[in-house]
């Protein structure tokens, strides 16, 4: 049940930043001047009401300097916005489309006595329980509570293969505004108006219920201390210049104070949290809160099922072991005949194993398997032939032998499952071999587990095998840590053991027996193929019911966090620049020793107007990595800090005197200045 | 060559003294503040005082208990000041004006030792032994017991919000480090030449017949927990240039080590006690790097720095004491003001102007290197903290420090921290240079006027203590000014410090493993210090750029 391709469409989708988006975007962004919304970054508010007072001194004193100053202080305030705007933008669509589902739909509900009665949809409450028949939409989020229907769920998933929904068990969820498509099924409706599952996905993807979560909070704060640091700095120094007799202009001092406080990650901080959710949304994953997705970043463990994750969930023929006496041969031919009509997983693997398998041979006669038999086989003429569990197989072939008994044992003990084969010709009866089941570890998944363990988390798998099944898959697929034999219980104990060490700890799960253990992680993704049950309990939902989606998740969450750290720590490192370019342009009159300082040898008139047009263009060019996010390779955290220092601490240092020298070189030309 | 043999000479005896010693004094210093063992005498002060040494206090009660405690100090030091003229040993001096006996208070409790006045000509025996040394000893255990706490805070997996009992913290180090290590001290001060009496002042004649008096007193003792306390208020006015305090090189040499001994063994004792001897190694090395970069620069400056009378006298002689030379003065003077010591064995007024100007940017990096006792490794490591937040998100974690995370209400408390004393200087500037009594008190004007009053500012509010000289500071202006500064420079920093470990106590510990931001390494200790001088330092560019800096280019 995977999408990969919308998956793969709508992650080359998002990389980006078209003209058009500005376009459309620009209106937002305008609206979004009003100082109350940007009370929530003081950062970008400092810059405002600094335009604010450049452009009334503009007005009572009018000069080049102080009008292209004011432009470009406002042009650092729309940019900001602008980038909101645009991170916006991009759930838009999607919430369109998203928004059609929520059309009212006429729906019958069940009354007390048992009849029905046509209401509109909107008028269903959680408890209703109403009749939904083949063609018809569903009126609202609910479980079947009678029948089996095949629903088509496109319009939510993006998965055009209808899925089958069915009364009890864990497959009972059902999503208003999806369509089923044959049979009929009784829903009992679980939300009310306004707060189903697409609700909240509009306003998830809209971005218009985003909460910022505790790591933005906390960033803000501390640029907000940054920003209060330097507007004390230069206030201060206008007092001390006076006392130098180097006075200084409240506009020039303004120009300062906007280059030196951290504009580039206060403009983009909720650009980046938004397009963090966007990046998830797209990957058909819904977080109920940011909190998660950020949670998702810190993961130290992570709770895999085996089956369906780690293997493909079903046991195949890995090789077959003849007994003494039989040729390999004779082994392979008796399993593909037995096999022939065998349609389960396991018999079609022992015909891809085995190669060339023929048609069956004329007058033959299925054995099907059976619960009490415990075997399947075929009769050809006076030949039988038969493949199943060992006891069962060998009691047919009247007794073991000592070797087949070390082949079954050795088999069982690596976690395969033998299956053994023998034939009875003429009344005689034959053990020919053993075929070995196992279950087969899906490709890439060791190097994905190698990768997430680079990254310092820990990987655990769950499963109900026993512990020696357990182990060797295990083994195979290099996992941490296992948990055999687990019940639901056992799931939650470990969840609660792994916390209480200070671990953080990431699993997926669709039954509603696993609800306690999803709302108890830290990160919870419940599929949505699960139960209501598990949805609600979890704080993510996977459209795509891809358990391996975990592992990108956390992905997703750390490269949120990194994204913020490195634009923060490359707009600091500007500020050693905007110094030398500003300071000295500040008091070379008043003290001409301090050209010395002038290092990039701006020329003193345009110097300030550089830094700030360099300013608020830097901004504009990190949208586009805001919105993408820094480029993440999972790796050890010294490895990371490292090339991640090396790119944007030292990158800030030096990209601001090269982009203030170019800026210069192009503004010192401008007449009037 | 010649000139350089000695200065070299000095600073590797001084490293060797240090290698030696601190390890041995972090380890004591670190059981001293986990154990729960008393000694007699100790038990016998928690009876007199009446507290239970004991109970362990959350960051609310501990934090009170030392604003209480540093109360009870400031009204102390008043009281003494105020009555001079009535008590015993007062050598005949009258009492010390209102604003004067509240900027020496304030001066003393928080560990500031600014000093307005001439010791010998201002203060009796009883107010310099029994006032300002007690609260040398005092100060210095205070501003080390909220380290302590905020390293076992740090510790702590026990979801507590406990940090330990103030009381136990303060009286162990006075008995068991302070009283010890100050007695030898003073013994061997003495041997080198230091005076200690409680004699009246004495007359001498002098070479051109007139007499002069001489005023010896409890020196030697005062001079020991002087230096070892990180206070640096001197018997005399001249401190530590004046014979009586500082009479050879090897005393010199000696004074500049007691001053690091602590604040560099509190960095060995915190990695002691949060469990991790490298992270302790980290912040020492930090420290030590911060340190020998300025020394490095001062000694430059002072030898072979900018100016025509430097070059015609083959160094930088004017306002250097002739038996310490620009080279041990130079030291002296990267340490006093590297540790919020402000000690002086020279006049900083003199030091070229590069040389002053490192001094200045010493302390405005907020004294870390290594800092005071307890204040330095505390300031450090909240400079730990914001350097792990800014960068420890470009590992894809949310930060954490030791295993503790950093989130909203943490970061509040760090930001308020960071902001407190660049507030206090430069508003405290700004007032100084534009009011005609801040100016009024101004010998120079100009960029050095600039740097007198700066300087001043900067370290009280900083618990410095050092003056630039040519500021003259005894007016009622100054003297509200800079007790202001010092006031607020010393208790904010400490309570917002306290109350950041009970934040970190109430967490537990996460434990480390790859995706954790390592904390202990080259690359962590080489971004802590820029971390230092990008945040911290940035803040005061425009300030010494039209000071120290136009002055070094002209």
């Amino acid at each position: 049940m995977s999408t990969t391709t919308s998956t793969t469409t709508s992650t080359a989708r998002s990389a980006v930043l078209t003209p058009a988006q500005l376009t459309e975007a620009l209106p937002g962004a305008l609206r979004k001047l009003d100082p109350r919304e940007l009370l929530a970054t003081p950062v970008m508010l400092v810059v405002e009401l600094g335009a604010v007072a450049t452009t009334v001194l503009s007005v009572l004193d009018p000069s080049v300097f102080g009008w292209a100053v004011t432009v470009w202080l406002w042009l650092t305030v729309v940019f900001g916005t602008l980038a909101e705007s645009v991170a916006e933008g991009r759930g838009k669509a999607q919430a369109a489309s998203l928004r059609e589902l929520q059309t009212e739909t006429p729906a019958r509900r069940r009354t007390p006595s048992g009849g029905l009665e046509p209401v509109p949809s909107t008028a269903l409450r959680a408890g209703d329980v109403v009749v939904v028949e083949a063609g018809e939409r569903i009126p609202g989020d609910g479980d079947v509570v009678e029948g089996v229907a095949s629903v088509d769920e496109s319009a939510v998933t993006g998965e055009s293969a209808p899925v089958i929904r069915e009364s009890g068990g864990d497959r009972s969820a059902v999503t208003g505004g999806t369509i089923v498509l044959s049979d009929r099924i009784v829903v009992r409706i679980t939300s009310d108006p306004g707060q189903s599952f697409v609700d909240r996905m509009i306003a998830l993807v809209e971005g218009s219920e985003r909460q910022r979560t505790p790591n933005e909070l906390a960033l803000n704060v501390l640029l907000t201390s940054l920003t209060a640091i330097f507007t004390v700095v230069c206030a201060s120094l206008y007092f001390v210049a006076d006392y130098s007799d180097a006075h200084q202009d409240v506009l020039v001092l303004v120009a300062l104070l906007v280059c030196l406080i951290p504009t580039t990650i206060g403009a983009l901080l909720s650009a980046i949290g938004i397009a963090g959710m966007d990046r998830l949304v797209r990957r058909n994953v819904l977080a109920m809160s940011g909190r998660a997705v950020e949670a998702a970043g810190d993961v130290d463990v992570l709770l895999l099922d085996k089956t369906g994750t780690i293997t493909h969930g079903n046991r195949q023929a890995a090789e077959l072991v003849a007994v003494a006496g039989v040729t390999d041969e004779e082994l392979a031919e008796a399993a593909v005949l037995s096999s022939l009509a065998d349609e389960t997983p396991e018999g079609r693997s022992i015909l891809a194993l085995v190669g060339g398998a023929a048609a069956a041979p004329a007058g033959a006669t299925y054995v099907a398997f059976s619960a009490t038999t415990r075997m399947s086989g075929i009769d050809v003429g006076g030949r039988e032939v038969r493949k199943g569990a060992a006891g069962s197989v060998a009691a047919w072939a009247g007794g073991s032998s000592a070797e087949l008994d070390a082949v079954v044992e050795r088999i069982s003990a690596s976690g395969g499952t033998p299956l053994v084969v023998a034939e009875r010709v003429d009344g005689q009866s034959r053990l020919l071999g053993v075929i070995h089941l196992k279950d087969v570890v899906k490709d890439g998944i060791r190097e994905r587990f190698e990768e997430l363990r680079a990254m310092g988390i820990r990987t655990v798998m769950i499963t109900g095998d026993n512990k020696v099944t357990a182990a060797a898959i295990a083994a195979e697929a290099g996992v941490d840590d296992v948990l055999a034999e687990a019940t639901p219980e056992d799931k939650l104990a470990l969840i609660r053991k792994e916390q209480e060490g200070g671990r953080m700890v990431a699993m997926c799960g669709d039954g509603t027996n696993d609800a306690p253990a999803l709302a108890q992680a830290d990160v919870g993704v419940a599929m949505n193929t699960g139960t209501t049950a598990a949805k609600e309990a979890g704080n993510m939902v996977d459209l795509d019911s891809d358990p391996t989606k975990l592992i990108d998740v956390v992905e997703i969450g750390k490269q949120l966090l990194i994204t913020r750290g490195a634009l923060t720590t490359f707009s600091v490192a500007n500020d050693v620049a905007k110094y030398f370019a500003i300071l000295p342009a500040m008091f070379v009159v008043a003290f001409p020793d301090l050209d010395v300082l002038n290092v990039m040898r701006l020329d003193p008139d345009s110097a300030i107007l550089s830094a700030v047009v360099f300013n608020a263009l830097v901004i504009i060019a990190l949208i586009p990595l805001a919105l993408r996010g820094v480029a993440y390779r999972p790796a050890s955290a010294s490895a990371l800090l490292q090339r991640n220092l090396l790119l944007y601490g030292v990158g800030g240092l030096v990209a601001p005197f090269v982009g203030i020298k170019l800026l210069d070189l192009v503004i010192s030309h401008l007449p009037g200045l | 060559m010649s000139a350089l043999a000695p200065a070299l000479g000095q600073l590797l005896a001084l490293v060797a003294l240090l290698a030696l010693t601190v390890p041995f004094l972090g380890r004591f210093l670190a059981h001293l503040y986990t154990s729960d063992k008393h000694l007699g005498v100790e038990r016998v002060t928690y009876r007199v005082l009446r507290v239970d040494p004991d109970a362990d206090q959350t960051w609310r009660a501990y934090a009170t208990t030392v604003l209480g405690f540093s109360l009870v100090g400031v009204l102390v030091l008043f009281a003494l000041g105020r009555l001079q003229q009535h008590l015993p040993l007062s050598l005949g001096f009258p009492a010390l004006p209102a604003d004067g006996a509240w900027n020496v208070a304030v001066s003393f409790v928080t560990n500031t030792n600014w000093q307005w006045y001439s010791g010998e000509a201002a203060l009796g025996h009883l107010m310099q032994m029994s006032g300002l040394t007690v609260q040398q000893f005092l100060s210095a255990a205070v501003g080390m017991a909220v380290a302590a706490a905020f390293a076992r805070a740090l510790a702590r997996n026990d979801g507590s919000r406990r940090v330990g009992n103030f009381w136990a913290d303060l009286v162990r180090v006075v008995v068991r480090v302070l009283l010890p290590i100050a007695f030898v001290a003073a013994l061997l001060l003495v041997v080198m030449g230091a005076v200690q009496n409680l004699l009246d002042p004495h007359d001498v004649t002098t070479l051109t017949g007139g007499t002069q008096p001489i005023t010896g007193g409890p020196v030697g003792s005062m001079e020991a927990i002087k230096e070892l306390g990180t206070n640096g208020g001197g018997f005399y006015n001249v401190n530590s240039a004046h014979p009586f305090e500082n009479p050879t090189p090897l005393s010199n040499l000696f004074e500049i080590y007691l001053m690091l001994l602590i604040p560099f063994a509190m960095a060995w004792a915190f990695g002691i006690i949060v469990g991790d001897r490298r992270q302790g190694a980290a912040v020492l090395t930090v420290m030590a790097l911060l340190l020998l970069v300025s020394i490095s620069l001062l000694t430059w400056a002072e030898m072979a720095g900018p100016g025509t009378a430097p070059e015609l006298a083959g160094g930088a002689m004017e306002g250097k004491e002739q038996r310490f030379g620009t080279a041990g003065t130079a030291l002296f003077a990267a340490v006093t003001t590297g540790t919020s010591t402000g000690a002086v064995n020279g006049m900083h007024d003199s030091l070229t102007a590069p040389g002053g100007g490192v001094a200045m940017f010493n302390m405005m990096l907020g004294e870390i290197s290594p800092g005071g006792v307890g204040s330095g490794l505390y300031g450090m490591l909240m400079l730990a903290v914001v350097t792990v937040f800014l960068s420890g998100l470009m590992v894809g974690r949310t930060p954490e420090y030791l295993g503790k995370k950093i989130g909203q209400r943490e970061i509040v408390l760090v930001a308020l921290y960071v902001l407190t004393t660049p507030v206090l200087v430069l508003v405290g500037s700004a007032v100084a240079l534009t009011a005609s009594d801040g100016l009024a008190g101004l010998q120079e004007s100009g960029p050095h006027g600039l740097s007198e009053a700066v300087y001043a500012v900067t370290s009280a509010s900083n618990n410095n203590g050092s003056g630039f000289g040519g500021l003259t500071s005894g007016t009622p202006f100054w003297n509200t000014l800079l007790g202001l500064c010092m006031l607020f420079g010393r208790f904010l920093p400490m309570v917002l410090v306290l109350g950041l470990a009970g934040r970190f106590g109430a967490q537990t510990r996460r434990p480390a493993g790859a995706g954790t931001l390592p904390t202990h390494q080259p690359l962590f200790v080489l971004l802590l210090a820029g971390v230092a001088l990008v945040v911290v330092g940035l803040t005061y560019v425009p300030v010494l750029a039209l000071g120290p800096i136009v002055e070094s280019l002209s």
